[in-house]
């Protein structure tokens, strides 16, 4: 599996992410699925809506805003691929937290941002029986 | 039959299906009626304990039912359900060095810790 983010995307999302930093930033991928991979097309940021004392370590996208994005991909005929997300200064590991409220076939793109500046990437995808996360090959393209 | 739209994740547990046309007169029997249907959806919409997960959310029409009567909320024939999932993450057990301190301070994994501050 490849998730394929067009660089001019990859940097709208690296900028939405510092800008939470240090708390959690986390937005949606939409695109389209090609085979053996994803293509996102678009990206759509959100306001961590957790509770503000523990946005340091943890994000919420609302249903409400989930339903948004499902309609603003319809409306360009693409579906949502996938979920952005920081780990402000931590490795972009997907946690046992992130796994406990990941659907499959979505891809969860992580972000280190370290000291405020985006770093590593790690895309991750829920395995079939919900018991761990598969790695995902990123690959940026102009 | 009320139908219910199937989010992208979950169409391969449905027979790839966008929409799944369900028999019941509450959003409950409708749920049920759709893992009876597509046995294998149902990992991901309940829990061990046999509750919907704490990421599933049922919207008919515009709203939450959650805000209406929730599993209980009447349906009619031709109403339109729709499951939208939240998604919640973040650190917790990837980084050693403040793992006593995230856990001295996170609160229960259950969907009490998912209140918005909005």
């Amino acid at each position: 599996m490849t998730l394929l983010i067009p660089s001019n995307l990859y940097s709208q999302i690296s900028n939405h992410l510092q800008a939470a930093y240090p708390n959690e930033g986390a937005g949606i991928l939409l695109g389209a699925a090609n085979g053996d991979g994803k293509t996102v097309k678009a990206i759509k940021p959100f306001v961590n809506k957790f509770e503000t004392g523990e946005q340091y370590h943890r994000y919420f996208i609302a249903a409400q805003d989930m339903l948004d994005g499902e309609t603003e991909a319809e409306r360009l005929g693409l579906d949502v691929v996938g979920v952005f997300h920081s780990h402000p200064d931590h490795p972009a590991q997907a946690s046992e937290y992130d796994r406990e409220y990941a659907l499959p076939w979505y891809s969860y793109l992580i972000i280190s941002v370290q000291e405020g500046r985006a770093a590593d990437a790690q895309s991750w995808v829920l395995s079939d029986d919900r018991t761990k996360f598969n790695e995902e090959r990123i690959e940026t393209a102009n | 039959m009320p139908t219910i739209r199937i989010p992208t994740p979950l169409r391969p547990y449905a027979a790839g299906k966008t929409e799944v046309a369900v028999a019941g007169d509450t959003v409950g029997a409708a749920l049920s009626d759709l893992t009876v249907r597509h046995p294998d959806l149902r990992k991901h919409l309940y829990a061990d304990t046999g509750e919907l997960r704490a990421f599933v959310n049922v919207f008919l029409g515009q709203e939450d039912v959650r805000h209406l009567q929730g599993v209980k909320t009447a349906l009619k024939d031709n109403d339109q359900l729709r499951i939208v999932p939240s998604v919640a993450g973040g650190l917790m057990d990837c980084h050693s060095e403040r793992r006593s301190r995230e856990e001295s301070q996170a609160k229960p994994r259950d969907a009490s810790t998912l209140r918005a501050s909005a």
